[in-house]
């Protein structure tokens, strides 16, 4: 067989590596504040708040953009 | 603007926190979809994505030498090509360095051949996945590694290389420049870059918290201040045709923008005003 170098065959198997350890500050999000506007899911850089605005603390290492572009301020950062 | 809920790239990747590389490729993946083979050349998004044994692509994906994505994207094109498969589509993401320095042949090549591919250059102005070394895409006065300040110097003292531009000298069908902090201006081009038979390259700005120095919730601040500021520009060049595609309401000074990040802190007026007068001059150019 001709080698093809290194191959991963399990797409998305990253998932296997959990994130949130890194996390100092995690985000909280008030969703009766919440006006759906979405900016929090596609400024994660994990991609991990899914379209019902849960956050997958799992993956989330606390970075606080979702809090930034936040424009009702439904989401703190508190600490650990 | 509808916006596809599907993820094709999975979390768990090593990324710093805030990182904006990650953000430019999940939003591009979400309207490629997943009848799409990707390229990386060497850089931050190939290390971040992939520590072996895994993978956080859920799309074909092949990491190529730093020179060759531009070549290796073609491979594969021309490979789906005789294939018959010619509804799948075939993207590269390389960063600035892969792209304005050791890849620029390849690239240059691929252009020229007129390749039916996408080339996004998801650019954080250094190479930073080796410790922040200039590149060709570093801005005038950031201070780099490899062009520290000090004494002697105020940083790096060549202007930021025009990729954008030499793209659209090759006569490609599009060329486009976006940014991290206008998705939908960005996922509208890279819709357009999909549709268009032939290659089309758009050049992603994209802040790095580490190597520019800011706190990783600016990200998307520090992306939207350059464009606000007229540092970093959105447009597009569709078949020789020149169009901005957003203006800032009121141009703000580029002292906002550099001021926020450590990378230009150590820069003196004399210098600050070098950098506005070169900006204004573009924008006036271009009517911004």
């Amino acid at each position: 067989m001709t080698s093809v170098g290194a191959t991963v065959k399990e797409p998305g198997s990253s998932v296997k590596n959990k994130t949130g350890s890194w996390r100092t500050f995690k985000p909280i999000l008030d969703k009766e504040k919440c006006i759906d506007c979405g900016n929090c899911i596609l400024f994660c850089p994990e991609g991990c708040i899914n379209k019902d605005y849960d956050i997958d603390y799992d993956y989330c290492k606390g970075c606080g953009i979702c809090a930034e572009e936040c424009p009702v301020e439904a989401i703190k950062m508190e600490r650990e | 603007m509808d916006i596809p809920e599907k993820e094709f790239l999975a979390p768990g990747h090593r990324a710093c926190a805030g990182c904006g590389a990650t953000i430019g490729v999940r939003l591009a993946l979400k309207m490629l979809g997943e009848n799409t083979v990707a390229v990386s050349a060497t850089g931050c998004l190939e290390i971040i994505t992939t520590p072996y044994p895994e993978t956080s692509w859920k799309i074909p994906w092949i990491h190529v030498a730093f020179e060759n994505a531009g070549a290796v994207a073609s491979g594969v094109e021309r490979a789906l090509k005789a294939q018959g498969k010619d509804d799948v589509t075939v993207v590269a993401f390389v960063g600035d360095g892969g792209t304005a320095d050791i890849g620029l042949q390849s690239l240059s090549g691929a252009m020229e051949r007129g390749h039916n591919l996408i080339y996004i250059c998801y650019d954080n102005e250094a190479y930073m996945n080796t410790g922040v070394q200039r590149s060709g895409a570093t801005p005038y006065g950031a201070s780099t590694t490899t062009s520290p300040h000090g004494k002697e110097s105020f940083g790096e003292n060549k202007p930021k290389k025009n990729i954008p531009m030499i793209m659209a000298a090759h006569g490609v069908p599009y060329v486009a420049t976006a940014s991290i902090s206008y998705p939908e201006d960005f996922m509208k081009k890279v819709q357009k870059a999909k549709e268009i038979e032939g290659p089309a390259y758009i050049h992603l700005h994209q802040p790095c918290t580490t190597g520019w120095g800011y706190d990783p919730s600016k990200t998307i601040e520090l992306g939207r201040l350059a464009v606000e500021t007229g540092s970093w520009l959105l447009y597009e060049i569709e078949e020789g045709e020149f169009k901005i595609t957003y203006r800032p309401l009121e141009r703000k000074p580029v002292n906002v923008y550099l001021e926020a990040q450590k990378r230009f802190k150590h820069l003196a007026d004399e210098e600050k005003e070098k950098i506005q007068n070169y900006v204004d001059q573009v924008c006036a150019e271009l009517k911004i």
